[in-house]
């Protein structure tokens, strides 16, 4: 039999707009640009906060309580400094980059679902809490995001600088290497989903999350999405040690702002991509959506854990920034083609292949059989790339010991594992007065 | 009947908002495509070729084919014209065109394609024009990529499976042609660091470029103890260009205007005048010591192109 949650057919947006207005679909708007403005600068001291938890330090704690207000300084400050135009860049991509970046950063919540239908307050009107929806809503957010990388590179390019350029030419290569990785582990919810609108993947994790369900998907989004986001340990495109700040070395004041504004919302998107793919979307978590028949799932409850699930995400990447070092790019490289690829293709392909057999009546599958495979995966790679410890390699001289030549090469080095040492002068001299001993 | 009327009967003319969209979308589509013709640098062709493809992926969402539009952004813009960008920024971004030509006949075989290709589109269009029509809403019925997911894997399904085998032994050639035998081993950074003490190569990283509080650029050679100018201390690349800034240049901005121009002086009078008019000022200075330093140096701040340095929370 083919199980109940697998039995899909291709989903139109479940989410219904029939009673939105001008008025309201504006309203929204509004709503998700201050909304992602505010949470910016939440997520700035949020993570100033947690980071200083983490390396043991107290964090801003001087201006307002628990340092709140540190956000306010910090953002004055960035925005009254001397706003320096360099005079070799090419003017209008150098100025426009940032805008590029921070318009397609803004664009992304236009798709994402923050709760389930409510009703306005003083109103009859009910309305999805979610500015609008369609068939491809997840791929537009690919989409968005593909033209919001063209600031960071262009940004880079324009300014006519070393540091500049090389910064975006990474930012390109990571880009073109882990939008791969995420795409195909996005594949894998539209195959189970049989859906790419938003709100008809939040609709279909009624039953399991796919983040339970395509447990492997999960794990390639979230590297991925770390490296797309340009944060440590993949923020190669502005590594400070290697290029002083990479694309946007010669971005100062507003302009500077901007960037670092874009970079804040893309954390946010990619969280909350994240969210509505893998975790869920807005249905509150197991034993929660239980209490009273499912009272948590209705109305504005569904905004509080749509949120508690991207702060823990933001939280994650907070995490992962106070504990792993930056990746050398080969590195980097190495592991988005050589690691997260190759895995997103074969689980692809196994999950097309339970799903085919599934959908053309060979192998009816139980509806535990996809989550068991997933998890089956999981172990399997984990015992793959789990290091292992190399047995400490012992240095058996291979050939015959070698005179010790104490200024080999012109340096003076210590002797090699397998070279002689020659007799010391006090052993010379021990041995002859023994011999001359033994004599007399 | 005409096919306008039947279009119209059909509820198949734009509507207002359409024609709005259409007016303000093409003339941006059509002028960023003609830039393409027309611009100068590479970089700003790419550019408008990306604006060019946005533009169409609006339109074709406007007609009701949401999924062509995203796809068109995702596909195109978003792989396609970045790896573009990537190889004309590694390779450099103002090399002019070459006129030469490499296969024979290549001017003559491109006009012969590109008048199939105006014929093949001339074909679309007519067929668009003078047809009937029914619309993107009959055919996709409401879920335009299930509508298109049925159409590829029935009527065109060959169609796909050859494109697909195109593009796999396309991207096979690039493999084998940039294919590479390594001759030699691999050095690893043991081996690197070896070589430079047998060569006598340093073995420390070069000193770090910039003296003096004004000059922390990396384009101002450092100095040695006996005020000499340390050549690697600035990058290869600067040097190469020809972009290192000279001691004399920077001894001039910190000298007062009234004093000769340095240029003739040899590299040790320059530094014996810098010294002895930063002494100066400092020993002019009236009490207390604590700002003497601070009020030495100029007052003005020179033009230096650093970003600002965001304290502990740059990102």
């Amino acid at each position: 039999m083919i199980g109940t949650w697998l039995a899909v057919t291709p989903n139109p947006p479940q989410a219904d707009f029939s009673q939105d207005n001008g008025w309201i679909v504006a309203g929204k708007a509004v709503l998700i640009l201050i909304c992602a403005l505010v949470s910016v600068i939440i997520a700035i001291w949020f993570e100033r906060k947690v980071i200083s938890r983490l390396q043991q330090r107290i964090g801003p704690n001087v201006r307002g309580p628990m340092g709140l207000f540190q956000l306010i300084y910090d953002a004055m400050k960035l925005l009254l400094k001397e706003d320096i135009n360099v005079s070799r860049a090419d003017k209008l991509i150098y100025i426009v980059a940032p805008g590029i970046s921070v318009a397609a950063s803004l664009m992304v919540f236009a798709v994402i679902p923050v709760g389930g239908q409510a009703t306005i307050p003083f109103t009859d009107i009910s309305t999805p809490l979610q500015l609008t929806d369609f068939p491809v809503a997840v791929l537009y957010i690919l989409a968005v995001t593909a033209v919001g990388v063209y600031g960071i590179v262009l940004g880079g390019w324009s300014s006519r600088a070393t540091y500049s350029l090389l910064g975006s030419v990474r930012s390109t290569a990571q880009i073109i290497s882990y939008e791969l990785a995420m795409g195909m582990s996005l594949v894998t919810v539209f195959i189970m989903s049989g859906s790419m609108s938003t709100s008809a993947i939040v609709g279909a994790q009624s039953k399991l999350w796919y983040g339970v369900m395509l447990a492997p998907s999960l794990f390639l989004y979230i590297v991925s999405m770390v490296g797309e986001t340009n944060r440590l340990p993949f923020d190669l495109p502005e590594a400070e040690g290697e290029l002083v700040g990479g694309y946007m070395t010669e971005y100062s004041s507003m302009k500077f702002a901007w960037f670092f504004l874009a970079e804040y919302i893309n954390m946010l998107n990619v969280s909350a991509v994240c969210t509505t793919l893998f975790l869920g979307g807005w249905r509150a978590p197991w034993p929660l959506s239980a209490i009273g028949d499912g009272v948590l799932n209705t109305g504005y409850w569904t905004v509080l854990w749509f949120l508690a699930k991207t702060w823990l995400l933001m939280f994650l990447f907070v995490w992962i920034r106070g504990t792993v070092v930056r990746f050398r790019y080969d590195q980097f490289m190495r592991l988005g083609w050589k690691g997260l690829l190759p895995v997103a293709l074969c689980w692809i392909v196994l999950l097309t292949g339970v799903r085919a057999a599934d959908q053309f009546g060979l192998y009816p599958l139980n509806d535990w059989a996809v989550p068991i495979l997933s998890w089956c995966v999981v172990f399997y790679m984990v015992i793959w790339y789990w290091p292992t410890k190399e047995p400490p390699s012992v240095d058996e001289p291979t050939t015959e010991p070698t005179e010790f030549d104490p200024l080999a090469d012109g340096y003076p080095v210590p002797p090699l594992p397998g070279q002689k040492l020659p007799p010391s002068p006090r052993q010379t001299l021990a041995a002859a007065v023994a011999e001359v001993k033994e004599e007399q | 009947m005409s096919v306008l009327a039947a279009a119209a009967d059909s509820g198949l003319v734009m509507s207002t908002a359409e024609q709005w969209l259409f007016w303000t979308v093409g003339p941006i589509v059509v002028l960023s495509a003609s830039a393409l013709l027309f611009a100068k640098r590479a970089v700003v062709t790419a550019c408008s070729v990306m604006l060019t493809m946005v533009g169409l992926a609006v339109l074709y969402v406007g007609l009701g084919a949401p999924f062509l539009g995203v796809v068109q952004v995702v596909v195109y813009t978003g792989a396609i014209m970045m790896l573009f960008v990537f190889v004309l920024m590694l390779v450099g971004v103002d090399i002019s065109d070459s006129f030469v030509e490499t296969i024979r006949g290549q001017r003559w075989l491109g006009t012969l394609f590109g008048l199939g290709l105006l014929a093949v589109l001339g074909g679309a269009l007519a067929r668009a024009t003078f047809t009937q029509v029914i619309g993107v809403e009959a055919v996709s019925d409401g879920n335009n990529p299930g509508a298109i997911a049925n159409l590829l894997f029935s009527d065109y399904a060959f169609t796909l499976e050859v494109t697909g085998c195109l593009l796999i032994i396309a991207a096979m050639g690039a493999v084998v042609l940039t294919h590479r035998v390594r001759l030699t081993k691999k050095l690893t950074q043991a081996d690197m660091a070896a070589v430079k003490v047998r060569e006598g190569m340093r073995l420390t990283p070069p000193p770090a470029p910039g003296n003096y509080a004004r000059h922390n650029a990396a384009d101002v050679p450092a100095l040695d103890a006996a005020g000499k100018i340390i050549e690697d201390s600035v990058p290869d690349v600067l040097r190469m260009r020809g972009q290192v800034h000279t001691l004399r240049g920077v001894a001039q901005d910190l000298l007062p205007a009234e004093v000769a121009p340095v240029d003739a002086a040899p590299v040790d009078v320059v530094v014996d005048v810098v010294v002895d008019v930063v002494v100066e000022a400092a020993a002019a200075e009236p009490p207390p010591p604590a700002d003497a330093s601070a009020e030495a140096a100029p007052a003005e701040v020179a033009p230096v192109d650093v970003a600002p340095v965001e304290e502990g929370d740059t990102p």
